[in-house]
C-alpha cells in the first residue's frame, strides 16, 4: 500500500495577509478591534443612509416615490437610486418646520429638531457626505502627494530641493487658515471644500512617498531593474511605489477619520457646505442657541456621533500606525 | 551660534515672501470686477467699477499687482474691512491683544500639563496611572475643539450655571471698557483692568476664560503628553541615565535631571507648534465662545466674502508663524549644541 503524501496547501494571499505580523497584532489589540466595528458602523450607516433616515418631501419626489416605505424593496428602482445614485435634494437636511425652536424627539423625528431641521436625517446623511467627500478628498490628495512625491525623490537635485522647502513653508502654516482663504475667494460648494482640503492635503503624502523614494531606489532590485533597461516610468510605478504602500495607506487611513471633522469644523464656523446641506457642523452649530432650557437633544446627539466617530477612528488609525511601523516591532 | 542665528534670520524674509505670493496669488482666482467690489461702499463707486479696477490695477498682470499689493502692505494699508466697518490693520491692532492673551493663558497649562503627566505616565510605565493617561490622551485627541466647547458651554453655563455664558465680559462690565477713562494700555483686559486700578474688570476675563483655556488644555496638552511619554521612556532607557543609576545618584535625581532634561528638548518645538495651533485654532475657538479677537473676526469675514479681512488675517498668522518658528529655532540651538552644526 503506497500512502501519499500531499504538501498543505499554500497559503492564499488573503490569508498570508491575515496572519502577517502587523496584521495579527491588530487583531490582538481590543481597543483597535473595537474602533474599527465603530469605524465599519459609520461605514454602513453611511452606504444604507436612505434605508435609515427615509427620503420625505423633495428627495421622495426625485426618487419617484409615493410612500417613504418603498425604500425598503429591493426589487423597486427607488432602493437601488437612492443608495447608490441618490439625487442632490435627499442631501438637504429634512426641514420639519420653520419654527426655529427645538422639538424634542418623536416618531417623527427621532433625535428631534433643531432651528427646524431633523437632527437624526442630518446626522446619518451627513455621515454619508463626511465619509463619501473624505474618501474623495484623500483619493486626490493620495494621487497629487505620489506623484509629486515621487518626481522630487527620484530626480533630486534643485527641483527636489525646491518642492522641499515649498512643503516646508506649506506645513509651517495652520491649513484651516489657507482652507478659509480659498472659501472666501471662491464660495461655499463641494468643489471649493475639496479644491481646499487638496491643496492643505498633497504635501504630507508628497513627503512621505519622497523619503521612501530616496531609500528603496539605493536597493539592490531597483538597480537590478535599472539594468535590464526599464524607464523611469516603469521603475518607480512597478519598483518603487509598491514597496512604500504601507506608510501611505496607514497616513490616508488616519485622514480619513480627521478629514471629516475639519470639514464638519468649517461648517460649524458658517464657512463649510452650503447652508442646509446634511452635515455635522451645522447641526452642531445651531445647539450653539440652545444652551440654557430644557434643549438636551440639541446638543448632545450631535456631539456624541461626532465624538464616537473621531473616538473610533483614532483608535482604529493609532493601532494601525502602531502595527505597521518598524519602529514598534 | 552666531552663524546659525544668522543663517535662520535670513530665511525670514524668503519665507514670508512665498507665504505672501501664496496668500495674494490666490485672490487671481478671481475676476478683476470682483476684487474691486471690495472697494466699493456706495452706488456712485459702483457704477464707476471700470476706473477703480483701472486705478488699482486689478487688470495689470500678477507680478505688478502683487507689487502693488507688496508697497502699500508696507505702507500700512490692508484694505478696509467691511465686517469691522474699519481698515484692516486697525481692527488687527484693536483684536490681536484679546487673541495673544487667549493664546498665552492657554499655552501655559498645555505645555506644563503636557509635560507633567507624560513623565508620571512614562515613569509608571504600563501600570494603572499610564493607562488612565492613554486613555484620556486618545479621548484628548478625539474630541474636536467645536464639539467639546459646545459641550463645555451646555453644562457649566447652560445646564449647571458655574460658569459665565460666551463672551468676554459681563455687560455691566463691557460699558465700564467701553468708557474713554478707561486706558487701554496694553491691549489686553486682564492686564490693563489692574493698571487702570479696576481688578474687577481683570476678574471678570478671568472667570470668562475659564471654560476656553480648560477646553483648549483638554484638546491640546494630549498631543505633548504623548510625545513627553515616548522621549521619557527613549531617555530613561539609555546609556547616561544607567549610568547615573550605576553612580548610586538618587532616582529622584536621575529621572528628574538626567532624563527629563533630555526628553524635554523635543517639547521645545512642540510647544512653538502648540501656540501656532492655538493661533490658526483661534478662528474656531473664538467663534464659539464669542470671544471678541482676531479669530471671531476672520470667521465672520470668510462669510460675508470680506477677502481684505481674511487675507489680513492669513498675513498675520503668516508673521506670526513665521516669528514662533524662528525663535523656537534658535531657542533649540541654544539647549542642544548639535543643532548648531548640522
Amino acid at each position: 500500500m503506497t500512502v501519499t503524501l500531499s504538501a498543505p496547501p499554500a497559503p492564499g494571499r488573503f490569508q498570508n495577509f491575515w496572519r502577517s505580523r502587523p496584521v495579527a497584532k491588530l487583531r490582538r489589540n481590543k481597543l483597535a478591534v473595537i474602533g474599527l466595528l465603530i469605524t465599519l458602523l459609520f461605514f454602513l450607516t453611511a452606504v444604507f443612509a436612505p434605508l435609515i433616515a427615509k427620503p420625505a418631501g423633495n428627495c421622495l419626489r426625485d426618487l419617484n416615490m409615493v410612500s417613504p416605505n418603498q425604500v425598503y424593496n429591493p426589487l423597486g428602482a427607488p432602493f437601488w437610486k437612492a443608495i447608490f445614485v441618490p439625487p442632490q435634494s435627499c442631501y438637504q437636511t429634512q426641514r420639519d418646520s420653520f419654527s426655529p425652536i427645538p422639538v424634542p424627539p418623536n416618531p417623527q423625528a427621532y433625535f428631534g429638531t433643531s432651528n427646524g431641521y431633523d437632527i437624526f436625517y442630518g446626522l446619518v446623511w451627513g455621515t454619508r457626505t463626511m465619509l463619501k467627500l473624505g474618501l474623495v478628498i484623500v483619493g486626490i490628495t493620495l494621487l497629487t502627494g505620489m506623484i509629486i512625491g515621487s518626481i522630487s525623490g527620484y530626480y533630486g537635485g534643485w527641483l527636489d530641493n525646491i518642492i522641499q522647502r515649498f512643503i516646508d513653508i506649506l506645513f509651517s502654516f495652520p491649513g484651516i487658515i489657507l482652507n478659509v482663504v480659498l472659501i472666501t475667494i471662491l464660495g461655499r460648494s463641494i468643489g471649493t471644500i475639496i479644491l481646499a482640503f487638496t491643496v492643505t492635503g498633497w504635501a504630507g503624502y508628497a513627503r512621505l512617498i519622497r523619503g521612501e523614494v530616496l531609500r528603496t531606489r539605493k536597493l539592490e532590485y531597483v538597480d537590478g531593474a535599472r539594468s535590464l533597461g526599464a524607464n523611469d516610468l516603469r521603475m518607480i510605478s512597478k519598483h518603487v511605489i509598491p514597496n512604500s504602500i504601507t506608510p501611505l495607506l496607514t497616513t490616508a487611513i488616519l485622514d480619513l477619520g480627521t478629514i471629516p471633522l475639519s470639514i464638519a469644523a468649517l461648517s460649524f464656523l458658517g464657512i463649510g457646505l452650503p447652508d442646509g446641506y446634511t452635515d455635522w457642523g451645522q447641526i452642531m452649530n445651531y445647539a450653539r442657541s440652545w444652551l440654557d432650557g430644557p434643549y438636551w437633544y440639541v446638543t448632545v446627539f450631535p456631539a456624541a456621533f461626532i465624538i464616537l466617530f473621531s473616538l473610533g477612528w483614532n483608535l482604529f488609525g493609532d493601532a494601525v500606525r502602531d502595527a505597521f511601523d518598524p519602529r514598534t516591532r | 551660534m552666531l552663524t546659525f542665528t544668522l543663517r535662520r534670520l535670513i530665511q525670514i524674509p524668503i519665507v514670508m515672501l512665498v507665504l505672501s505670493i501664496m496668500i495674494v496669488g490666490l485672490t487671481q482666482l478671481l475676476t478683476p470686477e470682483a476684487r474691486a467690489s471690495g472697494y466699493i461702499r456706495s452706488e456712485q463707486q459702483a457704477a464707476q467699477i471700470d476706473k477703480i479696477i483701472r486705478d488699482h490695477g486689478f487688470d495689470k498682470p500678477f507680478p505688478v499687482q502683487y507689487g502693488r499689493w507688496l508697497s502699500s502692505t508696507f505702507q500700512g494699508d490692508l484694505g478696509f474691512s467691511k465686517t469691522s466697518s474699519q481698515p484692516v490693520l486697525d481692527t488687527i491692532r484693536q483684536r490681536l491683544p484679546a487673541t495673544l492673551e487667549l493664546a498665552i493663558l492657554a499655552a501655559i497649562p498645555i505645555i506644563l500639563i503636557g509635560i507633567w503627566f507624560g513623565t508620571l505616565s512614562a515613569l509608571h510605565k504600563d501600570k494603572l496611572l499610564d493607562q488612565i493617561m492613554r486613555v484620556f490622551t486618545v479621548l484628548g485627541y478625539s474630541l474636536p475643539t467645536f464639539v467639546l466647547g459646545i459641550l463645555m458651554l451646555k453644562v457649566f453655563y447652560g445646564t449647571l450655571g458655574w460658569a459665565p455664558g460666551p463672551g468676554q465680559l459681563d455687560t455691566i462690565n463691557q460699558f465700564t471698557v467701553l468708557d474713554p477713562a478707561f486706558k487701554r494700555y496694553t491691549g489686553m483686559l486682564t492686564i490693563d483692568g489692574l493698571l487702570n486700578g479696576k481688578p474687577a474688570i481683570t476678574l471678570d476675563v478671568l472667570r470668562h476664560l475659564v471654560l476656553p483655556v480648560l477646553t483648549l488644555t483638554i484638546v491640546s496638552s494630549a498631543g505633548i503628553i504623548k510625545i513627553m511619554r515616548a522621549q521619557m521612556l527613549e531617555a530613561l532607557s539609555s546609556d547616561y541615565v544607567r549610568t547615573a543609576r550605576s553612580k548610586g545618584l538618587p532616582e529622584s535625581r536621575v529621572t528628574g535631571k538626567h532624563a527629563r532634561r533630555n526628553a524635554l528638548l523635543p517639547v521645545v518645538t512642540l510647544s512653538g507648534f502648540t501656540l501656532i495651533n492655538l493661533l490658526g485654532g483661534s478662528i474656531i475657538t473664538e467663534t464659539i465662545f464669542a470671544y471678541p479677537g482676531v479669530g471671531q473676526w476672520a470667521a465672520g469675514a470668510a462669510g460675508n466674502f470680506d477677502v481684505p479681512a481674511v487675507l489680513g488675517f492669513a498675513l498675520l498668522t503668516a508673521i506670526i508663524v513665521v516669528l514662533i518658528s524662528t525663535v523656537t529655532d534658535l531657542l533649540y540651538g541654544v539647549v542642544d549644541p548639535r543643532v548648531r552644526f548640522d
